[in-house]
């Protein structure tokens, strides 16, 4: 069996995963990114949207140019960084430290790393009503990566279910693709997104009906439509449900973290629901209780990308730190106050609160 | 089936019926469930129903979801061929 050897592993080559490998290598050490797709970026690439926050982060750029200046950093740190594509990170065992991976689905390769940043991201949640098993039931980012990725539109008309960014973001895509939106429901009394994005889609004549839900799926082979109901304050239906004719239903019903690997690393996890799942305890350099993972970005709590790519500077940096390699302190606080300032204020409230409550002092001194 | 099923754990085909009446026999861990359902066995690992199924624990117990084990996650996280496990790249016995 063939084994790769490395300094710094890093699983995961959207934002989180190349901000740390270009910190880590531009600190010295040998990386070698894992990645599952035929292409770095993650869920960059799919992104046509300009992002918000702040200009440090790449604010009023679109996501999938973002990709490409985060690819290119990548290539300027020439041989320090290898690239493994179409390869999925399939195990950690840490009585020996090793980490499996699948190239494809025929080959099979063992890495030994002296350190790990876990950047693996997250996964679509579903959600359970009669008939989500039909042709034509889609996760929203499924969505977006068929027509954004590989330029298929799902289907003629859509029902979008969840008003959150992805809800929003992807029914505006789906139109500008030509695509019907019969209506976006969400179970909340509110908008879960950003106002401008629920403005986007209302313009174009979009319903948005708040305390709405799917009671289930219409269909025989396909979908055909839906019945959708109204909630009351305990999110039970009330009244007669109706029918949505559509040929396509979108869950954007969040997401939650992809942990698999924290937790066969033995890491002390927490199930955070403001971080939307079971996240690693971390000390503010996103170093889990297990000394030789770090991680960073949508796996250790849902957040948005600029987040994530800071948390993976950090770990990216002080990973290298670790080995010895020389980090400039400048620099760390600088990450350090960039998170801070992009949590700020009232959107960051539960991001705040949720990442106080699992992270920890002093894992340091374990080293 | 049932024209009402709900499918929460797509890979082995598992509905919400089947869940619940494993859990009103009884069975109050995801890995005690996954021994009786192969819930969370299949190519995704759980990936879909770990967190549902969660869910319908904590609704049957009455304790809150951070309360609720979620079973035991091991290596590997997707589908491999043994013969691959056991003979590396060129998967054909010497």
């Amino acid at each position: 069996m063939e084994e790769i050897r490395t300094d710094v592993l890093v699983v995961g080559g959207g934002p989180a995963g190349l901000s740390a490998a270009a910190e880590a290598a531009s600190a010295g050490a040998d990386v070698l990114i894992a990645e599952g797709d035929l292409h770095l970026g993650g869920q960059l690439v799919k992104q046509s949207h300009k992002f918000f926050g702040s200009k440090d982060e790449f604010a009023g750029t679109r996501g999938f140019e973002i990709a490409r200046l985060l690819r290119d950093e990548i290539a300027q740190c020439g041989d320090h960084v290898k690239i493994m594509l179409n390869t999925t990170v399939s195990g950690y065992y840490p009585d020996e430290k090793l980490v499996t991976a699948m190239v494809g689905e025929e080959e099979y390769v063992h890495i030994s790393p002296k350190k790990i940043v876990l950047a693996s991201g997250a996964q679509e949640r579903l959600i359970p009503f009669p008939n989500n098993d039909l042709p034509g039931v889609y996760g929203a980012g499924a969505v977006q990566t068929l027509m954004n990725v590989y330029g298929v539109t799902p289907g003629k008309r859509v029902l979008m279910i969840g008003a959150g960014n992805i809800g929003l973001i992807v029914s505006y895509q789906l139109l500008q693709a030509g695509v019907e939106v019969a209506a976006i429901l969400e179970a909340m009394p509110r908008i879960g997104g950003y106002w401008v994005h629920a403005a986007k889609v209302r313009r174009l004549g979009v319903p948005i009906l708040l305390r709405h839900s799917i009671s289930r799926a219409i269909g025989g082979d396909v979908v055909t439509g839906a019945m959708v109901c109204e909630l009351d304050e305990k999110f039970a239906p009330v009244g007669e449900p109706q029918k949505v004719d559509c040929d396509t239903i979108c869950l954007a019903v969040g997401l939650t973290p992809s942990n698999e690997l924290l937790w066969q690393a033995g890491c002390k996890m927490k199930y955070v629901p403001f971080l939307c799942g079971h996240v690693p305890f971390r000390d503010k350099n996103m170093r889990t209780s297990n000394s030789d993972i770090w991680m960073a970005g949508d796996v250790c709590g849902i957040e948005e990308a600029s987040a994530a790519m800071i948390e993976g500077r950090i770990a990216g940096m002080s990973a290298a730190a670790s080995l010895g390699f020389k980090v400039s302190s400048e620099n760390f606080e600088g990450c350090h106050a960039r998170l801070h300032n992009l949590r700020a204020g009232e959107v960051g409230e539960k991001i705040r609160i949720g990442v106080s409550g699992v992270t920890v002092d002093g894992w340091e001194a374990n080293v | 089936m049932k024209d009402d099923d709900i499918i929460i754990c797509r890979c082995e085909e598992i509905t919400q019926d089947e869940i619940r009446s494993w859990i009103d026999k009884g069975y109050r861990r995801f890995d005690e469930l996954k021994r009786v359902l192969r819930v969370g066995m299949g190519p995704c690992q759980g990936r879909g129903c770990r967190d549902i199924i969660l869910r319908e624990l904590a609704k049957a117990t009455g304790e809150p979801l951070d309360k609720i084990h979620p079973g035991t996650i091991r290596p590997p996280v997707k589908p491999i061929k043994l013969a691959l496990c056991a003979y590396g790249k060129e998967a054909e016995p010497a």
